[in-house]
């Protein structure tokens, strides 16, 4: 179990990581950098997958609502990667230089 | 087998930060997107392992179901579609969250305190909020629904404080009660409709910025149903997408010279703000594509500034190939590109280094615009608003103070255009009727065909 004040620590650290990271970006990668953080949401699968796992087998509804979380979580996993990926193969500088 | 679970947890962070911090840089971008995917790919199946858990013959299934349906997809979409692919993948990441936020909920045991189920509620709406938001950002940008405000602007005020009270009140109902079914579906339904009413009202021209702070929402969501669950990879990835999310939404929002509450409540553009039409003085002066052509072949310097026109026409080869035959002539070529050109930022350098143009041929509004009194020609593709120099000097217009691409200044201008229409804004473009600048009706592709016929007969 994660405490209350250490998860408020996470959190903190967490918010002024993502800010850091991506202070001095350049504007041309704006795109795929949304792409690529749209990506790493798609952790929300893990998620998915343990809410679903541990769904109470008797109540159809749970089953039903974790089954699409699934679902729709590798979607954002998948699609996400696929389409950060071909953008980012695009990127190459002209020849001589950097 | 715990340890070893937050081991690759750990690790799927690192490799998130890591990854996303190569992103930031073209140089090295490319990786960062397969060190990420390491990352998930190694929290993914680690998470099998989890304890006490069952139904994992469903939970492959839908994990195949929901990968071949985005692999599919994500590999057929043509390059111009891309910011609508985005919107619809971060939609389905908020959906997720939001089933997570469900499904805890309605266990309604006591396993988890107040708190968590408070973030349980709160992960879930914003989740839900981003799901449907964001499939409404995918159909208008995919042209399925044109429609504007689903209501009068005053009604819509209400029932967004109508809605926010009701949450507020099912919230305590479900974090202190914790009833089963029902109360919980209502209030994802409330969810769920809340984001419809709220984006539909958006205009086209601010879906960028829409989905942008989409994307920072879902990862605040990810991040608060990851605290409900434990688990510290969800908390760590959905935290920092979250706040770098809001950074980009900010940036973006900066660079219309909008806050982000006018994006989001004025509805520029949309039904109920027709703009008085403005008269304009002067005229608009067409020219044949065979003398613009001549026009830049003989050029010293030439600034090309596309617009969303471009993407539209899927002219970007053909204006790579007009760039490499006028190069060869000697003529010094840049590229200009206004931060919120396009349907989302970058748009443009996406498309442009689709068809080739190396990046370090792109200038950004800040390093280029001191350039355009020296410049020959700017040739305009399908932009508008943003070189608009209202935004400058009309003090009335409902775009002054953006900060625009000086194209006015260069000492010819050409304007590919396909009508005489207005642009996202619904703003006349004084450009347009300027004494130097020259529109060159029609097809962007078609008329970048007849730049290139233009320039190789010479």
């Amino acid at each position: 179990m994660i405490e209350g004040f250490v998860a408020l620590y996470i959190f903190m650290l967490a918010a002024f990581t993502g800010y850091e990271v991506i202070s001095r970006v350049p504007v041309i990668l704006h795109t795929p950098l949304m792409s690529g953080s749209n990506f790493v949401h798609g952790i929300v699968l893990v998620g998915a997958m343990v809410a679903f796992g541990q769904a109470d087998p008797d109540s159809t509804m749970q089953t039903i609502i974790g089954f699409l979380g699934v679902a729709l979580a590798a979607g954002n996993v998948v699609g996400g990667y696929v389409v950060t990926e071909r953008m980012l193969e695009m990127f190459k500088s002209s020849k001589g230089q950097k | 087998m715990n340890t070893i679970i937050q081991i690759a947890y750990f690790a799927a962070a690192v490799l998130f930060i890591l990854g996303l911090k190569r992103m930031s840089s073209p140089v090295t971008a490319r990786d960062g997107i397969v060190w990420a995917g390491g990352g998930m790919a190694v929290a993914i199946v680690i998470t099998y392992l989890w304890p006490n858990m069952h139904n994992y013959l469903l939970m492959t299934l839908a994990i195949a179901l929901g990968g071949i349906a985005a692999w599919v997809s994500g590999k057929r979409v043509a390059m111009t579609d891309m910011p609508q692919m985005i919107a619809l993948y971060n939609g389905m990441g908020g959906g997720a969250a939001a089933a997570i936020g469900a499904v805890e909920l309605s266990k309604a045991s006591t396993e988890h305190g107040v708190v968590a189920l408070f973030l349980a509620v709160l992960g879930g709406l914003i989740g839900a909020v981003s799901f449907t938001g964001s499939l409404v950002a995918f159909a208008k940008l995919q042209d399925l629904t044109k429609r504007g405000a689903l209501f009068p602007k005053a009604m819509q005020k209400q029932i967004m404080t109508g809605g926010l009270v009701a949450f507020a009140v099912l919230a305590l109902v479900m974090v202190f009660i914790h009833p089963y079914g029902p109360v919980v579906f209502l209030f994802f339904v409330l969810a769920l409709g809340f984001g419809v009413i709220m984006t539909m009202p958006i205009g086209g021209a601010d879906m960028p910025v829409v989905i942008s702070l989409y994307n920072a929402l879902t990862g605040l969501a990810v991040g608060l149903e990851g605290f409900v669950l434990d688990n510290a990879a969800m908390i760590i990835a959905g935290t920092v997408v979250g706040s770098a999310g809001t950074l980009l939404t900010q940036l973006m929002a900066k660079a219309m010279n909008r806050s982000l509450a006018n994006v989001l409540f004025a509805g520029v553009g949309t039904s109920d703000a027709r703009i008085d039409q403005q008269t304009v003085e002067g005229s608009m002066k067409a020219i044949e594509g065979s003398d613009a052509a001549i026009m830049m072949a003989f050029a010293e310097r030439v600034i090309i500034i596309p617009g969303y026109g471009m993407a539209v026409a899927q002219a970007q080869h053909k204006i790579w190939e007009l760039t490499e035959l006028l190069e060869e002539r000697g003529v010094m070529v840049k590229f200009a590109i206004h931060p919120v050109a396009g349907r989302m930022p970058g748009h443009m350098n996406v498309l442009l280094a689709e068809a080739g143009v190396p990046y370090d041929k792109i200038y950004d509004l800040e390093d280029v615009n001191a350039e355009f009194p020296k410049t020959d020609v700017a040739l305009i593709i399908g932009a508008n608003d943003v070189v608009n120099p209202d935004a400058r000097t009309n003090k009335s217009s409902p775009i002054y103070g953006m900060p625009i691409l000086d194209a006015d200044k260069a000492k010819n201008v050409i304007v590919i255009k396909r009508g005489k229409g207005t642009g996202f804004s619904g703003v006349e473009n004084t450009l347009f009727y300027a004494d130097n600048a020259r529109l060159l009706y029609g097809d962007g592709q078609k008329m970048a065909s007849e730049l290139i016929q233009g320039v190789k007969r010479l």
